[in-house]
């Protein structure tokens, strides 16, 4: 896949994925695990653009007995989850003008 | 790999890397460890899971800007003393100019490796243009009533497109391997200034 359009997605899967309640890294991971492989490093780079774009905020918590790092949505976080949905409305009308052709021949 | 040989490791492939950013780093890997063992894991199978250590720093140089890695490869590890300064500004018109003719002698290399693609693409584009130039002939000779000169063009135009679909595929080729050698060599230089203290 093209690395720009991915990036895109990945970022907002990432948002999804705290959109109803915070959550941690290994949670990330594993939530979207059914839907996507993503690597750690990838999740770090993709929080901390996140996190400079004040689309989450990081809090630190103890969970037993050691430190835990909390992701929560920021309002912006929420927007660009809303502003996905209507770029992926033009994607489906890119996408029906790319295969128009098919559906013509066949 | 249990996860302090792994931390340890890590930290030593970092080093050279801003100390804030290692320390968050290793940090983010221990949190995702000791979930996986606790998720019910063995802390084998969750160092596993995080994957080899050559991976994640392979991965973590290619993100980070070669600018960030210089910056603090530069920065002296403590004061410097009087005498040092003075001597390093008296050796400067020595020491700055011998960097400058290395970066410079780097720099010539890698525009040499793109000139070839550049040349590459300049025969295609000729080749292409004598296609036309050639039918062009054609037309000429024909007009003229020179049957022999019109079949020699003609047969010139088809040998000049053939191999300019040739040097088209070659040029490609050559221009993705450079691209490719690229994204290696930046790989390498970045590597350069990581993870050589420790070792």
């Amino acid at each position: 896949m093209d690395g720009q359009l991915k990036r895109g997605l990945l970022d907002v899967c990432v948002l999804a994925a705290i959109k109803n309640e915070d959550s941690y890294g290994y949670r990330i991971i594993k939530d979207m695990k059914p839907y996507l492989e993503m690597s750690e490093s990838t999740l770090y780079t993709i929080l901390k653009r996140l996190e400079a774009a004040s689309m989450l905020t990081v809090r630190t918590a103890e969970h037993g007995g050691r430190l835990r790092k909390y992701y929560r949505i920021t309002p912006l976080g929420l927007a660009r989850i809303e502003e996905f949905r209507d770029e992926w409305k033009q994607i489906e009308s890119i996408y029906r003008f790319i295969t128009r052709e098919d559906t013509n021949c066949g | 790999m249990g996860k302090a040989e792994f931390m340890e490791t890590l930290r030593k492939r970092l080093a050279g890397l801003p100390q804030a950013e290692i320390e968050e780093r290793l940090a983010f890997y221990n949190e995702m460890i000791d979930d996986r063992i606790e998720d019910g894991l063995t802390e084998e199978e969750a160092v596993a899971e995080v994957g080899p250590v050559e991976d994640v720093v392979n991965q973590i140089m290619s993100e980070i800007p070669l600018t960030a890695l210089v910056r603090e490869k530069v920065r002296p590890k403590r004061t410097l003393r009087v005498w040092e300064i003075i001597l390093l500004v008296l050796g400067s018109p020595i020491w700055l100019s011998l960097l400058i003719a290395v970066f410079a002698v780097g720099l010539s290399l890698y525009i040499v490796l793109w000139s070839v693609v550049v040349c590459l693409w300049t025969v295609t584009l000729s080749l292409a243009a004598g296609v036309f130039a050639c039918l062009f002939e054609v037309f000429v000779y024909q007009k003229a009533g020179n049957l022999g000169g019109a079949i020699f063009a003609g047969g010139t135009a088809l040998a000049c497109a053939g191999l300019a679909i040739l040097m088209f595929f070659a040029s490609v080729a050559a221009t993705k391997g450079i691209a490719r050698l690229t994204k290696k060599m930046i790989l390498g230089i970045k590597s350069w200034f990581v993870g050589k203290e420790a070792a």
